[in-house]
């Protein structure tokens, strides 16, 4: 009997887990409706070079002579200062605002992550230290230090992307470290240790295996904040430089002219409201699928 | 408990230091020359060098760093590189403005957000608690700028009622001036009677005061009701009221103490995510502050500039931790 | 039978994810004025779900009332509405619960928790309840009450959390008490003082009280009469007298073999499988599955309630066979 089967759960209890997690999910609708329309937004943002109506205006096309047209049957949210059509580059925002948003939390989880697991084994000194570091981190106002580094690297979509990994990172470590910590004094960890495992062995076979749930967990229901804050990054003029259809960048640029075309703050705006507005609510009922109150009964 | 305060202060003061060390790093992480940007782009090889000696760049880093610091103790945050004033100064300016959003934001918050939260809690699975769940994820998934941005569309746009930005209108400024006791234009105005500025200043502020409000009130209501949801399950409430205590009284009196050390912790966080978002606001209302300062700051890129504000929240953040920290460890079960 | 209080046909369930649970299921029993009665029961056979019951304290999600009356000089506690309840609480019925430390707010002090409930039920000003506070404590013997009641609950001993539980229940002025496992937390020395404390109150105080635990010998030294719950039934009744010499149901053998006696003899029915809280109702006793004198008639067919004399009842298909001794 190997050391790993110790350390992972027997298949009938994880069974009744999942078919209770079902049930409960079922029972709440709100988050049925948020997981649907998440699936919709990911498929948005994979199908999107397929799907839009203007391709071109997506990429760098202009058209001076259809600028600032209001929304109507062949332009559906109305058209920008250059003629590009707002519907298709809105559309082909959530891919960008997505795969910005989830390559920013997995760099976040890659440092975070392991951070933590060896804080949280290892303990002592090292412990001490990572604790320390991430202090220091989470000590900027949120945002801000997304907004030092991101001036300072350069206004670009990948450092803004970057900016946001590295403020992002300490949160994760708090999480898993908390986690490691009460792993470590379980049974198979300290069989591990007695047959004298490497650290290293310990840390990536056992520890983080079974911290990682809660984690993917929390970093799926961070997206939502953090496509907000790519787009308050891009607002700024930190992020999605023009021509990319990102949404923030969009509704900064608006502002020149959204007193009389409404329509290019609003779409934009709005499609950041709603993703931002479904991740939170599927997290939320994720979250409260997964409380162990809850799940007593 | 004193020797918990001294403990968690000098916690504070490394922090402190780390978070110095990270902003000097960053400045000299830059792409950009400061000295050719102090100068200005059309100097001479000659102006920008004298540029780098003046700036003290040609030293080694350690010095650069350690003057760094020293200039902090004195409250030198250095220069702008735009307007080439002490950055000190100017946040003095810039700081009342500012800061009348923020405690408006705060006391929204508090004020709205934990009733909200705590009648949530109470009432749960009402309608009352689904709309207010509703609202407070609505709240925070708002992009701040989106949300400033629809408003003054309504309000100015549309409805004409309420004025587009700014703290006070120009023919108010020029007209009325206002004598300045506080640096707060709606305190002063209120001390010395300027009833026509203070019309004016309250009217100004309605908009980005309900902008950067909802992102904190959503906030303060969703941990304010999760805190309660908890307490509000445990034996003691249930003792309480089988002693025949009103409703009214084990939620406001007794709930609400159990539940400081969450409620404070979340204030805190919310003013500092208000503290940040007040960039956004001031950018779209053009509210003289230090979030419209750091704005400009980041577009012209002016790094000292930025590094200033970037040290300057830190240090209020790391504070209004520190305070909130102390006020959490008031809790009786809290050993020191 | 006019009795002072009452339960009738009362059954209780609670809604799991895989369906609902039968948690009471409990026929009728009364309880006289000024009389102390017991309820004995293992735990997860219902006894605090009883005792929460009857304060309508119940969570009514998961929880659900199906049916029944609980009566209170005439009054059906179940009919009420919340506010009407309300002025039942504390004032009628008081209640102690068996964890002291979690039964009392740990961010106030055990003298500001007391005081509170004093001005809220006597209505009385802050400095009259400061007077009645101290009198409270000495009621309860608190030792030390001036000093004691300045401190957090996490910073007193078992027992005082105990008395002022006691303290703070009593002084509700309510009549009819709970005592819900009042001894369960504490050690064994302590047991007896608060034992004490409780039989001197109710006399002193003339208090009808319901005293649930889960040990029959406490019960039979407090009560006058008792109820055997098993799995939210109450399988047998009577006085202690009647309960302890002539036990009919085999339950109640089981529970009266399991207090140690003083000859160090204990027989046992071999050891029992433990009460799953997952185990479903079955339609005919709920024993049946643990019971050495289970017949098939046992698992299909509910035992109902028969009276053997006097006040002793007891549910079991085989309670008046011949032969049936302890």
């Amino acid at each position: 009997m190997s050391l790993a089967s110790l350390s992972v759960n027997t298949l009938k209890p994880r069974l009744k887990e999942i078919k209770l997690s079902f049930y409960l999910l079922n029972r709440n609708k709100l988050t049925k409706l948020s997981l649907v329309i998440v699936v919709l937004l990911l498929l948005i943002a994979v199908f999107a070079p397929l799907i839009v109506p203007y391709p071109g205006h997506v990429r760098g096309e202009t058209h001076p002579q259809d600028k600032l047209l209001a929304p109507s049957g062949t332009y559906f949210f109305g058209t920008d200062e250059l003629g590009r059509d707002i519907f298709s580059r809105v559309l082909f925002g959530t891919r960008i605002s997505v795969e910005t948003a989830v390559v920013a939390v997995v760099i976040a989880l890659l440092i975070g992550v392991p951070l933590g697991a060896i804080a949280g084994t290892m303990g002592g000194f090292l412990d001490e230290l990572i604790m320390r570091i991430t202090d220091v981190f989470l000590s900027f106002p949120p945002l801000l230090l997304a907004i030092a580094i991101a001036a300072f690297l350069g206004p670009s979509l990948q450092n803004a992307m970057l900016a946001i990994a590295i403020s992002w990172w300490p949160w994760y470590t708090r999480l898993v470290r908390g986690q490691a910590v009460s792993i470590r004094e379980r049974q198979f960890v300290k069989a591990a240790r007695a047959i004298g495992t490497s650290p290293r062995k310990i840390i990536f076979n056992h520890v983080v295996p079974n911290c990682i749930a809660p984690v993917i967990v929390q970093a799926s229901m961070d997206l939502g904040g953090v496509i907000l804050t790519i787009s308050s990054l891009s607002f700024l003029g930190l992020g999605a430089q023009a021509p990319i259809p990102e949404w923030g960048l969009m509704v900064s640029t608006s502002r020149q002219y959204f007193l009389d075309a409404w329509w290019y703050s609003i779409f934009p705006g709005l499609a950041i409201f709603i993703t931002v507005l479904v991740f939170n609510l599927l997290g939320d009922g994720l979250r409260e699928i997964l409380d162990p109150k809850t799940r007593k009964l | 408990m004193k020797s918990f305060i001294v403990k968690r202060l000098l916690l504070g003061i490394l922090v402190l230091f780390g978070v110095i060390f990270i902003t000097f790093f960053l400045t000299r992480v830059i792409p950009a020359d400061p000295a050719a940007q102090w100068v200005g782009s059309r100097a001479t090889v000659a102006q920008k060098q004298a540029a780098r000696i003046e700036l003290g760049l040609d030293k080694p880093l350690y010095v650069q760093f350690l003057k760094y610091v020293a200039n902090l103790l004195q409250g030198n945050l250095g220069y702008s590189l735009r307007s080439h004033q002490p950055i000190t100064r100017e946040l003095q300016n810039y700081l009342p403005a500012t800061l009348e959003l923020v405690l408006l934001s705060t006391v929204f918050a508090v004020l709205v957000g934990i009733p909200l939260g705590v009648l949530s809690a109470y009432k749960k699975d009402h309608w009352l608690d689904h709309f207010s769940r509703f609202f407070s994820v609505g709240a925070v998934s708002l992009p701040t700028f989106w949300v400033g941005l629809f408003l003054q569309l309504i309000f100015y746009r549309m409805l004409g009622v309420l004025p587009l930005g700014d703290q006070q209108s120009m023919t108010v400024r020029l007209m009325y001036p206002l004598h300045h006791i506080t640096g707060f234009v709606i305190l002063d105005s209120l001390i010395t009677g300027n009833f026509v500025v203070l019309n004016d200043a309250l009217a100004h502020i309605v908009l980005p005061g309900i902008t950067i409000a909802l992102y904190p009130i959503g906030l303060v209501a969703r941990m304010t009701r999760s805190a309660l949801l908890e307490i509000l399950n445990e034996d003691y409430i249930c003792a309480a009221r089988s002693y025949g205590l009103p409703p009214r009284m084990i939620l406001w009196s007794y709930a609400l103490k159990n539940s400081l050390g969450p409620t404070v912790t979340v204030v805190t966080l919310s003013i500092g995510y208000t503290l940040v978002n007040t960039f956004l606001v001031e950018a779209i209302f053009a509210w003289p502050g230090i979030g419209n300062y750091i704005s400009s700051a980041v577009m012209a890129l002016d790094y000292p500039a930025i590094i200033g504000v970037t040290i300057f929240s830190a240090i209020v953040y790391i504070l209004l931790n520190l305070l909130a920290d102390i006020v959490v460890a008031l809790d009786p079960r809290v050993r020191i | 039978m006019d009795a002072y209080f009452a339960v009738n046909d009362l059954k209780v369930g609670y809604k799991t994810f895989e369906g609902e649970k039968s948690v009471l299921d409990i026929g009728d029993f009364y309880i006289g004025k000024g009389e102390t009665y017991g309820i004995v029961g293992e735990s997860g056979s219902g006894k605090t779900v009883l005792a929460l019951t009857i304060m309508r304290l119940l969570a009514a999600p998961p929880g659900i009332i199906h049916s029944g009356r609980i009566t209170i000089d005439g009054e059906d506690l179940l009919s009420k509405s919340e506010s009407e309840m309300r002025k039942v609480r504390g004032k009628r019925i008081s209640m102690i619960f068996q964890d002291p430390m979690s039964t009392l707010n740990p961010v106030f002090t055990v003298g500001e928790q007391l005081r509170r409930v004093i001005r809220q039920s006597r209505g009385c000003s802050h400095k009259a309840a400061e007077k009645l506070t101290l009198e409270m404590a000495d009621i309860v013997r608190l030792p030390d009450a001036a000093n004691t009641l300045g401190k957090y609950p996490h910073e007193l001993s078992g027992g005082q959390r105990q008395r002022i539980i006691i303290a703070v229940a009593l002084s509700c002025g309510g009549e009819f008490l709970i005592a819900d496992e009042p001894t369960r937390n504490l050690d064994v020395t302590i047991q007896a003082g608060i034992l004490k404390l409780v039989a001197q109150l109710q006399r002193d105080l003339k208090m009808t009280v319901l005293f649930i635990a889960n040990n029959l010998g406490l019960v039979s030294a407090m009560c006058s009469r008792v109820g055997i719950l098993q799995r939210g039934r109450i399988v047998e009744s009577g006085t202690v007298r009647e309960i302890l010499r002539t036990p009919r149901h085999p339950y109640t053998t089981l529970l009266l073999n399991a207090i140690p006696n003083g000859k160090g003899e204990a027989q046992d029915f071999g050891r029992l499988p433990p009460t799953t809280a997952t185990e479903t109702a079955n339609a005919g006793c709920q024993f049946a599955s643990r019971c050495p004198r289970r017949i098939p008639r046992c698992v299909s067919e509910r035992p109902e309630a028969r009276m053997v004399e006097g006040e002793h009842r007891v549910a079991c298909h085989r309670a008046f066979e011949e032969g049936w001794a302890k």
